[in-house]
C-alpha cells in the first residue's frame, strides 16, 4: 500500500465528510437549533478514523452493516458532543455517514496501491465535494427567498437565523406576505403586465422573424452577407447604449409609461436572435420540399406556412421559450420607460417594491417568488427546447 | 425568363426583411446614431420635455347679473427654460352668447373664440380673461361652459434638433468623471468576472460529464442562477449579504469565523494582514464580481459541456491503455479539445460582462467602488440629468465594444482559416 494515496484517501474523504457535516450544521441552524461550532479537529479525527477502519475491516464485514455500525458511533459521539439535538438532526447525521461509507467501502488496501491511485481518489472525492458545494450554492439562495416570504419581520428580530416554517399556524398567516403583496401592492395586475408583454413579444417577434429568417436563408438577394453578419454584430449592442436615445425619443412621443412602447423595444432586442437560430434551423430543411410546393404554384406565404413552419415546430419552440425568458426578466428598459405604478411589469414592481425602506423583507420575497416560480417551472418543464435555445443564443445574457 | 424569377426572388426576399430590418434599424441602430449627436449637445433631462402652451379654465358667476359669465384663463408656458413662439388659442361658447370687451388679441366669429397670443417667454404666465353675456338675457348654462376645453398650439425649437455642438461632454468624460478609475474598474469586473465563471464552468462541465445519480437534475440545477429573473436574485443576495441582518454575516458570526459582521456590499475596502503586510481587497467590486460569476458561469458549463460530449471516447480509452492517470487525461486530452470554446466563450463573455448594467444596478447601485461604465451611463444621464453626458459615455461605450469586436471577429476568422 503506497502510503501517499493512503494519507490522500483518508484525509480527502474526511475533508470530504466534514464539508457535507457542516453544510448540515448550517441548515440545522436555519431551522432555530443552536449550534456554534463546526467541530473541524474533532469530526476530521473521527472521519480518519473511520476510514481507516474501513480499510483495516475490509470484506469482512458486509457493507451495509458496516455502514450502520459507522454511523451508529458516529452519530452516538457527535450526539454526546453536542447534545439535545432534536431527533431529526441526528438522523440526518446518521444518513450523511451511511452515504459516506458506501463512498469509502470500494476502497480496500489492494485498489490503493494501484497505479494512480492517489489522483482517483482524488478526483473521486473531488467530484463528490463539487457536487455537494455546487447544489449548496446555487440552490441556497433560492431556498433562502421561499423560507423568507413565510417568515414574520418580528420573528427574524428575535433570531436572524431561525428560518424554520411554523406549517401549523393559520394558512392566512403562513401566505400573509402573499396576500399582502397581492392586495395592497396590485401584484396580480403585475402579473398579468408580464405576462402580456412576454406573450406579446414572443408572438411579434415570431411573426416578424420568421419571413425574414426564411428569406436570409433560402432566397438570394443583394446584400445577404452583409446582413447576415450585420445580425450578430447588432446582437452584440448592449441595452445601456441605447437607453438615453430611447429616453427621450419616447418621452417626445409619449411612448413611456405604455406597454405598447415596452413591446416594440423587446421585439427589436429579440429579433436579432430569433433571426439568427430560425436561418440556421431552415437551412437544414431539405430544399427538395419547397421545390415540389413551388411545381404546385404555392407562393412564398404559402411555403411558409403549410411547409417550414409545421417541420420547425421544435426550433419555433426553443426561440418562442427564449424569448419569452428574456421578455419575462428584463429589467432595464421597464425600469427606464414605467414610471407610473399602474403599468409596472412584475420585476420593475419589485424594483419599486425595495426602493421604499420600510417595505418588510419578506413582501420582497414574496414578490420575487413569484416572479421566479414561473420562469423555472418553464424551464424545468421545457428544458430541452430551452437548453438549446440557450446555447443558440448564448452569446447574449 | 431565368432573369425575371431572379428579381421575383428578390423583390420577394426585400418584402420577407423589410419589417424586421426596419424595426431593428429603428430601434437598435438609430438610437446608437442618436448617441452620437446627442452626445454633442450640452442636453438636461427637463430639457428634453417638449415646452407645451397650458391653458387651466375657471367659471364664475357675476353676482346680480346671471345673463353675464367670467371666464379666466390661467395661461402659462409649460417649459421653464424655452420659449414658445406663435401661440394660438381657440374655445368654443354656447350658442346666442357674446364676449364683451374682447381682447384685441382676439376674435369672435360663430360661437368660437380665437387668439393669436405671439410669443410667450419661459416661465410665462398670464391670467386671461372673458366676460361672457347671453344675446337674449336668458341665464348661462355655467356646467355647459366648463365642458368645452380650450385648444392652444404654438411652436417651439426642440433643443433636440438645433445644431449647437459642443465639445463638453467629452472634455467632461475624460478629464473630470474619474475617467481612469471608471476604466479599471470596468476592467477589473469584466476580466474576473468572465475568468471566474469559465473557470467555474469547466469545473461544473466536468462534474456533470461523469456518470453519478441525479447528474440530469443536477444539470438543471446549475441552469437555475443563469435562468431566474435578475431582479428576484439580486434582492435575495442582498438580503443574504446585509451586514445586521442578512443571513451570511448571522452565519458566520454564530460559528466564530468573523467577529465582526462584513458589510460586504457597502465597503469599499478590506484590509487583510497577510504575513505583516497590508493587503487592500476592493471588497464591494469583489462581492459584485461573486455574484457574477454565480449567474454567469452556467452559460460557460453549457457551452463547455456540450463539446465535452462531443470529445471521442476512444480517447480516453486509449490513453487508459496508456495508463494515464486523470490528470494526464484532462490535460492532454479534455484541455487542447476545449480550449477553442473557451476562446470564444472568453471574448464573447468579456464584450458582455463590460456591458453589464442590472447586476451591479440592483447589488450596490455602484456605490463603494462599483461603478463601471454601464453605470455611469445611467448616472450621468438620469441621476445627475445630463442627458448629453450620458451619451457621450454611452459613445465611449460603443467604441470600446467595436474595438473589442474586431478583434473577436478577426479571431474567429482566423480560426475558420485554420480549420
Amino acid at each position: 500500500m503506497k502510503i501517499r494515496s493512503l494519507i490522500l484517501y483518508s484525509f480527502i474523504s474526511s475533508i470530504f465528510l466534514f464539508s457535507v457535516i457542516s453544510i448540515w450544521k448550517i441548515l440545522s441552524t436555519l431551522q432555530g437549533i443552536d449550534l456554534k461550532n463546526f467541530n473541524f479537529a474533532i469530526i476530521l479525527s473521527l472521519g480518519i478514523g473511520i476510514s481507516l477502519i474501513n480499510l483495516v475491516i475490509e470484506d469482512k464485514l458486509n457493507s451495509y452493516i458496516k455502514s450502520i455500525v459507522f454511523a451508529s458511533f458516529f452519530t452516538l459521539i457527535d450526539g454526546f458532543i453536542i447534545q439535545n439535538m432534536p431527533i431529526w438532526y441526528n438522523i440526518g447525521v446518521f444518513g450523511i455517514i451511511i452515504f459516506y461509507s458506501f463512498k469509502i467501502d470500494k476502497y480496500n488496501q489492494k485498489n490503493l496501491e494501484l497505479e494512480h491511485s492517489s489522483q482517483s481518489v482524488l478526483f473521486e472525492f473531488l467530484t463528490l465535494f463539487g457536487i455537494v458545494l455546487f447544489s449548496f450554492v446555487i440552490l441556497f439562495p433560492f431556498y433562502m427567498m421561499i423560507v423568507t416570504s413565510f417568515k414574520t419581520q418580528a420573528a427574524l428580530l428575535i433570531n436572524p437565523l431561525d428560518f424554520s416554517i411554523n406549517f401549523a399556524q393559520d394558512i392566512k398567516e403562513l401566505f400573509k406576505s402573499y396576500f399582502v403583496i397581492f392586495d395592497t401592492y396590485k401584484f396580480g395586475r403585475y402579473i398579468l403586465i408580464s405576462t402580456f408583454v412576454s406573450v406579446g413579444t414572443v408572438i411579434i417577434t415570431l411573426i416578424f422573424a420568421i419571413p425574414a429568417a426564411y428569406a436570409v436563408a433560402r432566397l438570394n438577394f443583394f446584400g445577404k452577407n452583409f446582413l447576415s453578419t450585420s445580425i450578430l454584430i447588432i446582437y452584440m449592442f448592449p441595452a445601456i447604449v441605447l437607453v438615453i436615445p430611447l429616453y427621450t425619443v419616447f418621452s417626445q412621443l409619449g411612448l413611456r409609461n405604455n406597454v405598447g412602447g415596452l413591446l416594440i423595444v423587446y421585439t427589436a432586442t429579440t429579433l436579432p436572435v430569433a433571426i439568427y437560430m430560425l436561418q440556421g434551423y431552415f437551412k437544414s430543411i431539405p430544399k427538395e420540399l419547397e421545390e415540389a410546393a413551388i411545381m404546385d404554384k404555392l407562393n412564398w406565404f404559402g411555403i411558409i406556412i403549410k411547409i417550414i413552419l409545421p417541420l420547425s415546430i421544435p426550433a419555433i419552440s426553443s426561440v418562442a421559450l427564449y424569448v419569452f425568458m428574456i421578455a419575462w426578466n428584463e429589467f432595464l428598459f421597464s425600469l427606464m420607460f414605467l414610471d407610473n405604478p399602474n403599468s409596472f411589469t412584475l420585476s420593475r414592481a419589485i424594483q419599486y417594491l425595495s426602493g421604499d425602506a420600510e417595505t418588510p423583507r419578506q413582501y420582497l420575497m414574496a414578490g420575487s417568488v413569484v416572479v421566479t416560480i414561473p420562469v423555472l417551472f418553464i424551464f424545468v418543464y421545457f428544458e430541452k427546447y430551452l437548453v438549446s435555445g440557450l446555447t443558440a443564443g448564448s452569446v447574449k445574457g | 425568363m431565368s432573369d425575371t424569377l431572379s428579381k421575383i426572388e428578390k423583390r420577394t426576399a426585400y418584402i420577407l426583411l423589410l419589417p424586421a430590418v426596419f424595426l431593428v434599424f429603428s430601434i437598435i441602430l438609430f438610437p446608437i446614431l442618436a448617441n452620437v449627436w446627442i452626445s454633442f449637445k450640452e442636453v438636461g433631462l427637463k430639457d428634453i420635455r417638449i415646452p407645451e402652451p397650458r391653458a387651466k379654465k375657471i367659471v364664475k358667476s357675476i353676482k346680480d347679473s346671471s345673463d353675464e359669465i367670467k371666464i379666466i384663463y390661467k395661461l402659462r408656458n409649460s417649459s421653464l427654460i424655452l420659449d414658445i413662439r406663435d401661440v394660438k388659442f381657440q374655445d368654443k361658447t354656447p350658442k346666442n352668447v357674446e364676449p364683451l370687451n374682447l381682447d384685441e388679441r382676439c376674435q369672435f366669429k360663430s360661437n368660437i373664440i380665437n387668439c393669436n397670443f405671439g410669443n410667450w417667454k419661459a416661465k410665462y404666465k398670464e391670467n386671461f380673461q372673458i366676460i361672457l353675456k347671453n344675446k337674449k338675457g336668458e341665464k348661462i348654462n355655467k356646467k355647459e361652459i366648463k365642458s368645452l376645453k380650450p385648444k392652444l398650439s404654438g411652436k417651439s425649437d426642440n433643443i433636440l434638433l438645433n445644431t449647437n455642438f459642443t465639445l463638453k461632454n467629452f472634455k467632461k468624460v475624460f478629464f473630470q468623471n474619474e475617467f481612469f478609475d471608471l476604466l479599471m474598474t470596468t476592467f477589473y469586473y469584466t476580466f474576473f468576472g468572465t475568468l471566474g465563471s469559465i473557470v467555474f464552468g469547466i469545473l461544473a462541465a466536468q462534474l456533470v460529464n461523469q456518470k453519478f445519480f441525479g447528474r440530469t437534475f443536477m444539470r438543471s440545477i446549475l441552469l437555475f442562477p443563469y435562468v431566474g429573473p435578475v431582479v428576484a436574485l439580486a434582492y435575495t443576495w442582498e438580503l443574504l449579504l446585509d451586514p445586521y441582518s442578512g443571513t451570511l454575516n448571522n452565519i458566520l458570526l454564530n460559528f466564530q469565523v468573523i467577529q465582526e459582521p462584513l458589510n460586504l456590499l457597502g465597503q469599499k475596502y478590506l484590509t487583510i494582514n497577510f504575513f505583516g503586510f497590508d493587503l487592500k481587497l476592493r471588497l464591494a467590486l469583489t462581492t459584485v464580481i461573486i455574484f457574477e460569476i454565480w449567474r454567469y458561469f452556467p452559460l460557460a458549463f453549457l457551452f463547455i459541456l456540450a463539446r465535452l460530449q462531443a470529445i471521442p471516447k476512444e480517447l480516453y480509452e486509449a490513453a487508459d491503455v496508456d495508463g494515464a492517470g486523470p490528470v494526464q487525461k484532462f490535460v492532454s486530452i479534455t484541455l487542447p479539445q476545449i480550449t477553442a470554446v473557451i476562446s470564444i466563450l472568453f471574448m464573447i463573455r468579456f464584450i458582455w460582462n463590460f456591458n453589464k448594467f442590472e447586476d451591479i444596478f440592483l447589488l450596490t447601485g455602484g456605490a463603494s467602488g462599483t461603478r463601471t461604465l454601464p453605470i455611469n451611463v445611467y448616472e450621468q444621464g438620469f441621476t445627475i440629468s445630463d442627458i448629453g453626458m450620458g451619451s457621450a459615455v454611452s459613445i465611449v461605450i460603443v467604441a470600446l465594444l467595436l474595438i473589442f469586436m474586431f478583434v473577436y471577429f478577426r479571431l474567429l476568422g482566423k480560426r475558420a482559416d485554420e480549420n
